[in-house]
């Protein structure tokens, strides 16, 4: 046995890790820098209040404009202000515009703040919120909402008019886009020779890192998907704003019972969202408070008319939504997180039509399979993600089960969202599952684009794989959008909601609850809205 | 020596090649990046363009074509999260693995060789059959359940340790950030390196058991016996170092096993290395960082096994690597 060769490297090779760990000791020992750009992280002063935040998501890009996302919304909310911003009624609150009225059917004046500064010092004027304006205009994402504006006009340096093309009712729901950006920061070049106001989908931008604006926060370090921290803006204009929190720090966590326990255990003290198989823990739990609302995200199925000639048959189709018990849906597989649906619009929506209820009645159901001629049924093909809305696979499998009853075999897939987009693309199946929330928390954008006849002219109809074509309700929705008189136009989207509902258009199931939690002590309660955006600038912490 | 080195370089060549044909082939089967980059408003007709700009509607072969062409001098995508070289993002993430695998092959180590040694000598006794019973135990549950639990347990309940993230980091040598070396950090640590440990450990000490027991009904060491040895002597001089043997071999595959393991790991300790980077970028359908990982991965792979080959030389003279007589 040759043991002293083995004793030797054995040997050598603990020498080397006891001098690794003495050199490491020796010299390396000293701070990591908080990760990458923009900045470093100073010391906070004592008895600054930190407030760790945690929601599944962080945003992909400092760029505001590059993608329409919730996170993104949510982090220009933080690092910005907009002209005016929702508030918990789904009214409107003045921001750095201070008021607006409209001047006729085609113009709205903003008055801008005096005094508004940006992070890099200079003060806003009307000239970047048109700065603004125009980039959001070229932006993929954003120009769909702005179709209808014609220009921002600037009248002086704090006045300014959004002009748009016809009489457009939905100038306030979008100016809540308008976040003023700092035209001169985003102006020239940088100095790897690249246009600062740049919007660039994959790939390295100006903008994507660095940001100037006029919010409560800056970000003082971010190392993407792992953590974002925000400092209190020193000379933010809103002195009276009663927020109080020096610090945030933001960390991304992806799986919700990691998000849950690090709440519970204290190491994060605000997170969203929570999943409803912990509502119950939390809400009884001494240490954190829950807050919920009912949400404005509507959960469908379509029925695809084209691929399955039986659901041309509005009964067929009456008898699928009559069989399917959406109500107990709520119930037992979303806990009660969710509210039962039978249209589009959520209540406080303009289009929001009080007189539809949820219909479930397997009689009823069966009886008008049989009036139709398919009492022995027949076999479809359900397709729906699993990893997109609450419990999404678990409500397809739900909905298959209760098409049994009326003799409809489903042959369901479900699979990762990633993978389920392109599918939806193709209409792959005959049923396929999409959930909605309206971008300008508008009635008539879910209809847009759910229940509009498909025209890749006009791009109305893009997700309405049900084919589910109707004149009038095509007329009423695109009237609709020229109506400014509000008490005219609920009539006409509430029309709209009706007919939807009598040829049972597509199948509604609930509209998803939102639910976010915090320790007792941070008042998230009054910083919270529907559209998932909190006000953090806002929030009082003990 | 050199030559056995200079042909295992070959062969990490042609495992690099094979990975990135394989992956390259399914990422279409992953999903729409464009999907992911644009919200959800934005027209086919647009999202065809900016894949049409970023050249993913060409042909596989000038694609993969393209791929290698930038490979061969280091550039193996931009990854479209991070917007940066995929390999750089791989590499800021892979100190925050290493620590962990470290910490977990020191529990491993630590505890699967006195274990499993004392399983063998005395089969019998109450804490062998307890070991035995848990290491059964652990083999079956799956690591993200024992993560879930000791979470529960450690960070909910009882309040002792943090429940998520890396905590305080130092920097060594240059750029090699580390938890190692800070309590805050050694107390991140703890509870990803124990579930991670949790699924391997347990095979160690069956492995080490059943080849210690081989090694004690062998002929020298009845031998040994026979010739009046000290106890001490027999079990750790003649009979644990030839259970080594078996133990380094399945070690080094366990080693590169447990890099898959970190994916599960990592995720539910929301831990910033490259496993938890791995499955994000999955669900982002991140093909470039995706692939990128595949390839680094593969390299790990034939890296430890290269290294496992050469100890095994060292430890067992009779094999030479050459494979010539």
């Amino acid at each position: 046995m040759k043991l002293p060769s083995t004793k030797f490297g054995i040997g050598i090779l603990a020498a080397l890790i006891i001098a690794a760990v003495g050199i490491a000791a020796f010299f390396g020992l000293r701070d990591a820098p908080p990760a990458s750009s923009p900045g470093t992280t100073a010391a906070l002063p004592s008895g600054a209040k930190t407030l760790n935040l945690a929601y599944d998501a962080d945003p992909v890009s400092l760029d505001l404009h590059e993608q329409l996302s919730g996170g993104t919304l949510q982090f220009s909310h933080m690092v910005c202000d907009p002209l005016i911003r929702w508030n918990q009624d789904l009214g409107f609150d003045a921001r750095v515009a201070s008021s607006w009225k409209r001047r006729n059917d085609t113009t709205v004046r903003f008055n801008l703040r005096q005094g508004v500064k940006f992070h890099s010092g200079r003060e806003m004027t009307a000239k970047d919120v048109k700065f603004t304006f125009d980039r959001l205009k070229e932006s993929e994402d954003f120009k769909g909402i702005f179709a209808n504006f014609a220009e921002a006009r600037v009248i002086d340096d704090h006045t300014i008019d959004l002009i748009t093309d016809g009489p457009y009712p939905l100038v306030e729901h979008t100016a809540t886009y308008i976040f003023p950006l700092d035209s001169e920061f985003y102006t020239g070049t940088d100095e790897r020779g690249r246009d600062k106001g740049g919007i660039i989908k994959h790939g390295d931008s100006f903008a994507s890192a660095n940001i100037s604006c006029t919010g409560p926060y800056t970000v003082s370090a971010r190392e993407q998907g792992v953590k974002v921290v925000f400092d209190r803006f020193a000379d933010y204009w809103d002195t009276d704003s009663p927020g109080n929190v020096d610090r945030i720090v933001f960390t991304p966590i992806k799986e919700n019972p990691t998000r849950v326990a690090a709440l519970l255990s204290g190491d994060i003290d605000f997170a969203a969202p929570i999943p409803p198989t912990d509502l119950e823990r939390i809400d009884s739990s001494d240490t954190v408070d829950l807050v919920t609302m009912s949400g404005t995200r509507i959960i469908t199925f379509q029925l695809n008319q084209e691929r399955k000639p039986e659901f041309a048959d509005v009964r067929v189709r009456q008898a699928i939504v009559h069989a399917i018990n959406n109500a107990g849906i709520v119930e037992k597989i979303m806990k009660n997180f969710g509210t039962a649906a039978a249209q589009q619009s959520p209540k406080g929506y303009l289009g929001y039509n009080p007189a539809l209820k949820p219909r479930y009645d397997l009689q009823k159901a069966k009886a008008l399979m049989t009036e139709a001629g398919h009492a022995d049924g027949f076999t479809v093909t359900m397709m729906a993600p699993n990893n997109r809305y609450v419990n999404d696979a678990k409500i397809a499998e739900a909905v298959a089960g209760m098409l049994a009853k009326i003799n409809i075999r489903v042959d369901l897939t479900t699979m990762p969202k990633a993978q389920y987009w392109p599918k939806y693309d193709e209409r792959a199946a005959d049923i396929l599952m999409i959930g909605w929330h309206s971008d300008t928390e508008d009635s008539a954008n879910f209809s847009e684009f759910l229940t509009m006849t498909p025209d890749e002219e006009t791009g109305y109809g893009q997700y309405n794989s049900g084919n589910y074509s109707n004149a009038e309700v095509d007329r009423l929705v695109l009237d609709s959008a020229k109506q400014t008189d509000a008490a005219e136009r609920a009539k006409m989207l509430q029309r709209v909601e009706q007919i939807l509902h009598d040829e049972a258009a597509f199948v509604p199931l609930h509209w998803q609850d939102r639910a976010w939690a915090a320790r007792k002590g941070v008042h998230i309660d009054k910083i919270v809205n529907v559209m998932n955006f909190p006000y953090l600038g806002d929030l009082v912490m003990d | 020596m050199f030559a056995f080195l200079v042909r295992r370089l070959g062969q990490a060549v042609i495992v690099m090649l094979v990975i990135s044909i394989l992956s390259f082939s399914i990422q279409d089967e992953l999903g729409d990046p464009l999907r992911e980059l644009v919200g959800q408003s934005v027209s086919e007709a647009v999202r065809n363009e900016l894949r049409e700009e970023m050249g993913l509607n060409d042909p596989f072969l000038v694609q993969y074509w393209r791929f290698l062409r930038n490979a061969v001098q280091g550039d193996l995508g931009t990854s479209y999260f991070f917007k940066r070289p995929a390999l750089e993002v791989i590499m800021d993430k892979l100190p925050a693995t290493i620590d962990l695998v470290v910490a977990a092959t020191f529990w491993i180590l630590a505890f699967s060789i006195p274990v499993g040694v004392f399983a063998a000598i005395r089969p019998n006794h109450l804490f062998s059959k307890l070991a035995m019973g848990f290491s059964i135990v652990g083999i079956s549950v799956p690591v993200f359940l024992t993560a879930i639990f000791l979470i529960y347990l450690f960070a909910v309940e009882l309040g002792w340790l943090p429940s998520y993230g890396r905590g305080d980091t130092l920097i060594m040598f240059g750029d090699w950030e580390t938890s190692l070396m800070t309590i805050d950090g050694l107390t991140h640590l703890l509870l990803p390196s124990i579930s991670l440990a949790s699924v391997i450990l347990p095979l160690f000490v069956r492995i080490i058991r059943s080849e210690m027991m081989e090694v004690l009904e062998s002929e020298y060491v009845k031998f040994a016996w026979a010739k009046g040895l000290k106890k001490r002597r027999i079990w750790m001089l003649h009979a644990f170092k030839n259970t080594l043997l078996p133990v380094i071999t399945v070690g080094g595959v366990q080693l590169g096993i447990m890099v898959s393991y970190t994916i599960l790991t990592e995720t539910v300790f929301q831990w910033p290395g490259m496993g938890f980077m791995f499955l994000e970028a999955i669900n982002r359908v991140d093909t470039p960082l995706i692939v990128a990982y595949l390839i680094v991965v593969g390299l790990i792979f034939v890296i430890t096994n290269t290294v496992v080959d050469i100890i095994y030389g060292l430890v067992n003279p009779t094999v030479k690597l050459t494979g010539q007589q």
